[in-house]
């Protein structure tokens, strides 16, 4: 696609609309790492040979969402040796964990810590950017790898390094978690109106508005940069 | 394999139903009246007039095609603005005791959508389900109907899946209880019978886009005898008796006239052909790949109209693997959707999400020949296979099966 195009996309309507457009536009990057994913996994035999120290999932098939990734750590350097993953999911989403995979290995594999700083606007960065609204697919990526590190942790006695992905219940009456909210928000939903239609948060507790606002407030700089 | 995948050798265009090719036939009438006869119908000079005869010759041929009165056809500028004409124009007009319309879970969105506005308008909507093949129970609207009710609207065929619902036995119960019945039958120009005496509809939109014609032109039938009055949705110079005023497109109305003419002459034969080119292509991919489900019902289906669901893996994926090869196809799979949910209409027929993420829309058309669609079964196999194997997930064909008797 020429520069005239992207840019006609993204001065074009409103969020959703000019997102629509764009999903099939990938980048170059996104589409060899669709085409020739790096470290997939494929059968029971090659799980069993590359003996996992961790294996985190997120995701169902009903979502619409799943990825599992394998990890093996040098317990010495505290570093993530190898990675291997399945992906469940569109494009960006098998895209987005290959990079990522390729991303925590690289000069000899990154540090546990460093790795599990890793946010979903470092990938999409990574991967030469990806539509707004495919967001909530690169964050599998990072949520996968950290269930995979935890599980690690359990195994290994390190149970104090867990890091669990907490969730805040927000609206009381229909138990809308934080979580939530966060998924709304990485779909393109940055305003109170947008996240209410696509969460129904807020209309039957009232009492929680103000506190939704400001997690949209919060989640839309975490990922998007912006107030 | 990867590498094979990349390389496109083909352009198979599986997506008739999001839009068709324009016939050369009706952009070559169509060229004419560019070039030609470029006059503003309501002008008062011979080219004015030349462009009026040419409005009205087309307003007959069509007319003639529907077994229509000339004066019941209004051109509009496609498909939704002729639903939302024929359903916000009949709200607009009734008396305050006549509040009910009732229509399907399975509409395209130009009913849903218009319906849901004029809820919010204070309008009361009941949208009736279908069965696990799309198909709505005729029974189910004779209880539906109240004595608030002005208007049925049920599509004819349904654009995702293509389900062919029985319009006749539908019109001649809203008949009986004295309700309108308008009908989308988009979808349904180029094989189905659109003969408003046959079907016994009051009002029936039409696309010339879905019909090998231009984009940007449709027609509302409104019949005379059973509708007085619609409130128009756009007001100005008065065209089509008032309910849709700007000039006519005349370019796209003649092309829209041939589109139409073309469509009729080759229904019954292209029906037959693409039928059989349809179950191929179904047989085939049902042979050649587990795990897969047929959408929609086996045979009250839209002659060219293949919906699958793949289980394990996600529909979006399978589509930019089938682009890559030069297959153009569609999926109901939340990635492809402007809302992130998957398709309302597959979920509607009540199958787990997990079918409704993997499905595939093939729509065959007049360019479509069997070698397409051996082509399609034979690639189609190791795009699946390949996605399969780097999924996480390798769900219990038995399983889901059984979760889908459980729908009624």
């Amino acid at each position: 696609m020429s520069e005239k195009e992207l840019r006609i996309i993204k001065s074009s309507g409103d969020g959703e609309s000019k997102n629509r457009e764009a999903q099939w536009f990938y980048t170059d990057i996104v589409k060899s790492h669709f085409f020739s994913p790096k470290n997939i996994i494929k059968s029971d035999d090659e799980m069993k040979s590359f003996k996992a120290d961790g294996i985190g999932l997120v995701g169902s098939p009903a979502c619409g969402d799943g990825m599992k990734m394998f990890i093996k750590i040098d317990g010495k350097t505290d570093t993530v040796k190898d990675v291997k993953w399945q992906t469940y999911g569109c494009g960006t989403a098998i895209a987005s964990t290959s990079i990522f995979s390729e991303m925590i290995k690289k000069d000899g594999g990154m540090k546990i810590d460093d790795a599990l700083n890793i946010k979903p606007r470092d990938i999409a960065n990574e991967l030469g950017g990806i539509p707004a609204r495919k967001f909530h697919c690169s964050v599998l990526a990072d949520k996968a790898f950290r269930e995979a590190v935890n599980d690690y942790f359990r195994k290994t006695g390190q149970k104090n390094r867990i890091v669990e992905g907490s969730a805040k219940v927000i609206d009381q009456v229909l138990k809308i978690t934080d979580h939530d909210i966060e998924h709304a928000v990485l779909e393109g939903a940055t305003t109170f109106e947008a996240v209410q239609k696509k969460t129904k948060v807020g209309i039957h507790d009232k009492d929680c508005i103000s506190q939704v606002e400001e997690l949209i407030r919060f989640y839309k700089k975490k990922y998007f940069g912006e107030d | 394999m990867n590498k094979q995948i990349k390389e496109k050798t083909r352009n198979i265009y599986l997506d008739n139903s999001a839009t068709t090719r324009v016939e050369p036939e009706v952009k070559k009438e169509m060229d004419f009246y560019y070039e030609e006869v470029y006059g503003n119908p309501g002008s008062f000079h011979s080219l004015g007039l030349k462009a009026k005869k040419s409005l009205k010759d087309a307003r007959n041929r069509i007319a003639n095609i529907l077994s229509a009165k000339p004066k019941e056809i209004i051109f509009t500028g496609g498909g939704t603005e002729s639903i939302n004409l024929a359903i916000k124009g009949l709200a607009e007009v009734q008396p305050k005791e006549k509040n009910h319309i009732i229509t399907t879970t399975i509409e395209h969105h130009a009913v849903l959508d218009t319906c849901e506005y004029l809820e919010k308008k204070g309008f009361k909507v009941t949208y009736l389900n279908v069965d696990k093949q799309g198909i709505l129970d005729p029974e189910d609207l004779k209880k539906a109907i109240k004595k608030e009710t002005f208007l049925v609207s049920i599509m004819y065929a349904n654009n995702e899946v293509g389900t062919i619902q029985d319009i006749k036995k539908i019109s001649s119960i809203c008949k009986e209880k004295n309700v309108k019945f308008h009908t989308d039958a988009c979808q349904a120009s180029l094989y189905l019978d659109i003969n408003v005496n046959n079907l016994g509809i009051d009002m029936m939109s039409l696309n010339a886009s879905k019909t090998r014609g231009p984009k940007g032109v449709g027609l509302l039938y409104v019949r005379s005898s059973s509708i007085l009055k619609l409130e128009p949705l756009i007001h100005g110079g008065g065209q089509e008796r008032g309910l849709r005023s700007g000039t006519e497109n005349l370019q796209g109305i003649m092309g829209f006239a041939k589109a139409l003419e073309l469509a009729e002459k080759n229904k019954e034969k292209e029906s037959k052909r693409l039928t059989i080119l349809r179950n191929r292509l179904i047989k085939g991919i049902k042979e050649n790949t587990p795990k897969t489900f047929l959408n929609g019902h086996p045979a009250k289906r839209l002659p060219n109209n293949v919906n699958i669901s793949f289980l394990d893996i996600e529909g979006e994926s399978i589509l930019l693997y089938l682009d890559a090869k030069g297959i153009y196809a569609s999926s109901g799979s939340a990635c492809t959707s402007k809302t992130l949910d998957p398709s309302h209409v597959i979920l509607a027929l009540g199958v787990p999400y997990e079918i409704a993420h993997g499905s595939i829309r093939f729509t065959l058309g007049k360019e479509t020949t069997e070698q397409d669609i051996d082509y399609v079964v034979k690639v189609l196999p190791p795009i699946v296979k390949h996605l399969r194997e780097i999924s996480p997930f390798k769900l219990d064909e038995k399983e889901i099966r059984k979760k889908m008797e459980l729908v009624i």
